[in-house]
């Protein structure tokens, strides 16, 4: 009986995934695995020996470039593995680079560009698993961990489409259904007495739908949080613990603290990264209206980063009452994205604290303690959910941050452009359909798969056909 | 119970459309065959309109006739006027329609199945399946006679207990004028088969001497008609004519203010009907703002004087009926001489059976046609001849013949049904093949001939045609690619032109305005060939990007569908799907990890997770 049946084996594309859980940092993996690795490899890296010609299993440096230029992204480590001993059992490459996530994205962009698919959530280990590599008794685990991988996944993505984003991602696929139903109707009962929608309606609709998805590629690729990083500018009066702050959150003694007010003069910025979200903080000088030329140098500057921020933490010490310099601060970071951080909490008497905390009732308010570094991490939780969520100009705008979803939305518009050409170009009706139909099954890999059904029901809702 | 003497290899149940196609597939196979009807008289009896073909279905009468079935074949024959739909869109959704004359389509199909060697048939009413040790082997009429064979095709079309409604009226029936099957359904539900209640309906009949045709636009079939049939050599010179005419407010008032008396609206019918095929008081219900509703009168045959309304189905009652047709320009004076009436019937929802169309209950025993929810002459048709084969190859234990997606109409019919099920029923629409650029009327000889050939259903003739056919198709379109020309014999030049000096005529062929006809003013070499073979040239070469991507596709959508599931393999003791994927998966029992993959409720991470546990099971 089982003779009949091939054994499963996926002898296809290439996949390329991020292997590193973002936001640990150090180094960060970019792998790809299957039959045309190292052809993609040799388009993307710089470097002494071409991937394609390095003997198995070693190590080159390098530089991973823009496709067809040599624009450089990001200095590497590139290990070339052949098969059988990898872990997919297919040609593999490993691109290590000890960027920020926003690095490790572009270079798995560029992998991406020169031939590779995205990996679904636990495909290397599926692969493992199918060409051999993993025992077959382990099947029941396997089956286990690309579950979990999955429904992880999900639930990220689903976490990035709340509101707006799936608000959005919904109205695009129900105007094509719309469109694509006007289509099929007229394929399917050339003989009926329809007024379908015409050509400049259709050619309007998609001009929105793609521009809709534009703004929304837009808030990915310019989006500054990848690029730049979020910027978190920390602001209070002189000696709240805002040096002792930065520090707890990069959990490195990098700015001075000192008892003494005033000790930070000028902007002293770092690198982080915050649950996958890439972040740059900003230590400031303690906000005080004074004469002092120095200070008031860098106030200046305080005022400036303020201006600048994608968020604010304002550090307030829980041990007193604000006092006349923190209600004009209050005053300049007023419009602006903020979180209030009652620190010393250690010091804080339990009347002074309430007093606060009654204060900024309606605010985002944090406790916590920089010295003994507690309330830390759900500080670094609440603003990465707030980037996620991130306004990009306070429009309502979103920000599209999962890079399977990007992916999805180019190929979509892809399919839209196409469609549009063929439209402009008077070609019959079903070529026009064709492409649509890939660009509503690349939107439904984000929100749920689009079938025949759902244009048949808009058909016949909207269309009396039939004899 | 008397047995009959000689026991056969298959007996079919029901000489529908399904059934017809079935029998002669299995007769022509080598298979003793019987061939069972309740009414020799109405063997293939187009219940509803008399036409054969239109959108996908023509695709579905031509993928038959590739196979070697008989339905083009009696369709030309029996035609009265033939069109192509959709001329003016690409080639891929043109589609074959004929007017047919439902007498000679009835005879001429009893005709085939009379003459056919291994076919034996006979009048009687089925009343059971006889079922033993969970396999079917044979049958039991109503006169208590039992009839032995190995394999039992079932195609009963609406018959299983059809309940006919006209207004308030109603009375079991299998279609109007004959007698309903009882207990068939009954007995197979005993045995454990889930039973649905779909409905159909059909509009009247006219007096065709009664019609004022001057108040009505006539519709024109084509003038050089092409045959479905491969086998066919001529059409008859028939030029039958269609008239159109339109409802208007009058009629709507007559039928809104007699929804009381509609069995639809009052709550009797409770069957679901096709949205595809909605009745006149549907269309008048559900879409108030439309002035007029299209109908078109179509002649019932050469021989007699009868017109079927197409567009005007409806269960009202029948003086409502008449009176709101009254109302009709061109039917003012019109007599009525049979009542539009809506049937419910039982069918069996199609996921219990495995793409074979063999039920997975009961081993040989085969459903195709109406109880499976479909609806349409071709659907019919097309699963019976699949059942047919597969019967017959099941017999032989010979590998299953199941058609993908990717390489017919009829792929796509199976397979949603047997992986999705329906609702109302289903009838086939282009939009549902994903390949649809390839899944055209003029190639469906290349995709299925040799299959039909392979199985001995088509006649070496036909194949050798085939075969030469091909090779001048191919040798033209590699001449089409050699051959170049001057850019300055193309008065007006593209963007793209004005950089080449020479092109080739396949390159000239892709721009838009210029046909396989206009190659032959510059080509001096070129040949006369003919029309059919023209066409398929011209669109291989004109839509070659989009044909080129569409293959893209299919070979991606092959990979999944060349994973089989062996039918040993079981989901109960497995870890890692949904609670919901799994009891479908159960339910639905793919053959491939591709038909997996369609199952709704099943998401990409549950088929990784099947081809794990796929790959421990078959590497024990
Ligand atoms: N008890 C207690 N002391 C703290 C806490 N955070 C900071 N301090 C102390 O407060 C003093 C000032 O800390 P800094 O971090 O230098 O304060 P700053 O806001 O950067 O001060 P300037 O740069 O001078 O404006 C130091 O002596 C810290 O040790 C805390 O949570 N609890
Ligand atoms: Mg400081």
């Amino acid at each position: 009986m089982k003779k009949n049946f091939k054994s499963t084996s996926l002898d296809e594309d290439t996949i390329a995934a991020i292997s590193t859980p973002l936001g640990e940092g150090g180094l960060g993996v970019v792998r790809i695995s299957g039959r045309e690795a190292f052809v993609i490899a040799d388009k993307i890296f710089r470097g002494k020996v071409k991937p394609s010609k390095a003997p198995s299993h070693t190590v080159h440096y390098g530089k991973v470039v823009v496709l067809n230029t040599d624009e450089e992204i990001d200095e590497v480590l590139l290990t070339v593995m052949h098969p059988p001993k990898t872990y997919t059992k297919e040609p593999l490459v490993e691109i290590s680079s000890h960027g920020s996530s926003f690095i490790l994205y572009k270079i798995l962009n560029q992998a991406k560009e020169a031939g590779a698919r995205l990996a679904n959530p636990g495909e290397f280990t599926l692969r493992a698993f199918l060409n051999g590599r993993i025992d077959l008794a382990q099947a029941e685990a396997v089956a286990e961990l690309i579950k979990a991988k999955t429904d992880l996944s999900l639930k990220v993505a689903l976490s990035h489409l709340k509101g707006e984003l799936s608000f959005k991602l919904n109205s695009f696929r129900e105007n094509l259904i719309e469109i694509l139903a006007n289509l099929e109707v007229q394929i399917d009962f050339p003989e009926e007495d329809l007024e379908p929608k015409d050509k400049e309606y259709i050619l309007k609709e998609l001009d929105n739908i793609k521009g809709g998805i534009d703004k929304l590629l837009d808030t990915y690729d310019e989006g500054k949080i990848l690029k730049d990083g979020l910027r978190v500018v920390i602001v209070g009066k002189p000696n709240v613990g805002k040096s002792s702050l930065l520090n707890a959150l990069l959990k490195e003694e990098r700015a001075i603290v000192t008892p003494v007010p005033g000790t930070t003069r000028d902007v002293i910025s770092e690198d982080a990264n915050f649950k996958g979200v890439p972040v740059r903080l900003f230590d400031t000088a303690g906000f005080r209206v004074s004469k002092d030329t120095i200070e008031a140098e860098g106030i200046k500057r305080t005022k400036l980063e303020i201006g600048k921020a994608d968020m604010i933490l304002w550090v307030v010490d829980a041990s007193s009452g604000l006092d006349k310099d923190e209600l004009e601060l209050e005053k300049q970071i007023e419009s602006f994205k903020h979180v209030v951080v009652l620190n010393k909490i250690d010091l804080g008497s339990e009347d002074s604290i309430s007093k606060l905390l009654d204060r900024f009732e309606n605010k985002i308010y944090k406790e916590i303690c920089a010295i003994k570094r507690e309330g830390i991490e759900d500080l670094i939780d609440a603003v990465a959910k707030e980037a996620i969520t991130f306004d990009r100009d306070a429009n309502g705008d979103v920000v599209l941050s999962n890079f399977r979803h990007k992916d999805a939305l180019l190929r979509s518009k892809e399919g839209l452009s196409k469609a549009k050409k063929s439209l402009t170009e008077k070609l019959s009706l079903e070529f026009i359909a064709l492409d649509l139909r890939i660009a509503l099954d690349a939107i439904g890999e984000i929100i749920g798969k689009t079938v025949t059904e759902d244009i048949l029901n808009k058909i016949f809702s909207d269309f009396c056909v039939g004899k | 119970m008397i047995t009959y003497e000689e026991k056969f290899d298959i007996i079919v149940v029901g000489a529908g459309h399904a059934g017809c196609e079935a029998a002669l597939a299995c007769a022509r196979m080598g298979c003793k065959t019987l061939l069972l009807t309740s009414n020799k008289e109405t063997i293939a009896q187009m219940s509803c309109n008399p036409a054969v073909g239109g959108l996908a279905k023509g695709q579905l009468v031509k993928e038959i006739d590739a196979l070697g079935g008989e339905m083009g074949f009696i369709t030309d024959k029996a035609g009265i006027q033939f069109k192509t739909l959709n001329k003016k869109k690409g080639p891929a959704v043109w589609s074959s329609r004929a007017q047919c004359d439902r007498v000679l389509y009835r005879v001429y199909m009893r005709e085939s199945l009379e003459n056919q060697k291994n076919l034996w048939l006979k009048q009687a009413i089925v009343t059971e399946v006889l079922i033993d040790n969970g396999k079917a082997k044979g049958i039991l009429t109503n006169i208590n006679s039992a009839y032995l064979s190995d394999v039992v095709i079932l195609v009963c079309g609406t018959f299983l207990n059809g309940l006919i409604h006209i207004g308030l009226e109603n009375f079991p029936a299998g279609r109007a004028g004959e007698f309903p099957s009882l207990t068939l359904s009954d007995k197979l539900k005993e045995y454990g088969f889930e039973v649905g209640r779909l409905k159909t309906g059909t509009p009247p009949r006219l007096d065709g001497k009664t019609i004022d045709f001057s108040k009505t636009i006539p519709q024109y079939g084509d003038e050089n008609p092409k045959p479905f049939s491969l086998k066919t050599k001529k059409l008859p010179e028939r030029h039958y004519l269609c008239h159109l005419t339109h409802t208007n407010g009058e009629t709507h008032k007559i039928i809104l203010a007699n929804l009381d008396r509609s069995p639809l609206y009052s709550g009797v019918i409770k069957g679901i009907g096709p949205r595809y095929c909605p009745s006149i008081e549907d269309k008048v219900v559900k879409f108030r703002g439309k002035p007029r509703h299209q109908l078109f009168l179509e002649p019932e045959g050469e021989n007699t004087t009868e017109y079927y309304v197409n567009g005007f189905a409806t269960s009202l009652s029948e003086d409502v009926q008449l009176k709101a047709i009254r109302t009709v320009s061109g039917l003012e004076k019109v007599e009525m001489t049979r009542p539009g009436y809506a049937i419910e019937y039982d069918f069996f929802p199609p996921t219990q059976l495995n793409p074979t169309l063999e039920t997975k209950l009961v081993e040989n025993l085969f459903f195709a046609g109406q109880i499976n929810g479909t609806s349409g002459y071709e659907e019919a048709g097309a699963q019976g001849i699949m059942a047919g084969i597969n019967a017959v190859l099941k017999l032989r234990k010979k590998p299953p013949f199941v058609l993908k997606r990717c390489e017919a109409y009829i792929g796509v019919l199976i397979d949603d049904l047997v992986t999705k099920g329906t609702k109302e029923p289903y009838r086939m629409f282009t939009s549902r093949a994903e390949h649809r650029l390839v899944l055209r009327e003029d190639n469906a000889d290349q995709r299925l001939l040799e299959y039909g050939y392979k199985f001995g259903l088509v006649s070496e003739k036909i194949y050798l045609e085939f075969k030469k056919r091909k090779g001048i198709i191919e040798n033209e379109k590699k001449r089409l690619k050699k051959v170049k020309v001057s850019v300055s014999v193309f008065g007006k030049l593209t963007e793209d032109m004005e950089n080449h000096k020479r092109v080739s005529l396949a390159y000239a062929l892709k721009i838009p305005d210029i046909t396989y006809k206009d190659l032959a003013k510059i080509d001096k070499d070129s040949k006369e060939v003919p029309q059919r073979i023209a066409e398929q040239v011209e669109l291989e070469i004109k839509y070659e990007g989009y044909i080129k991507r569409q293959n893209q596709e299919i070979e991606k959508f092959k990979r999944l569908e060349s994973m089989l599931i062996p039918p040993d393999f079981k989901y109960d003791e497995l870890t890692g799907f949904k609670h919901e994927a799994k009891e479908k998966l159960k339910d639905v029992n793919p053959i491939s990890v591709g038909q997996a993959s369609r199952i709704s409720g099943v998401s990409p991470g549950d088929i990784a997770v099947l081809m794990v546990h796929l790959k421990k099971f078959l590497s024990k």
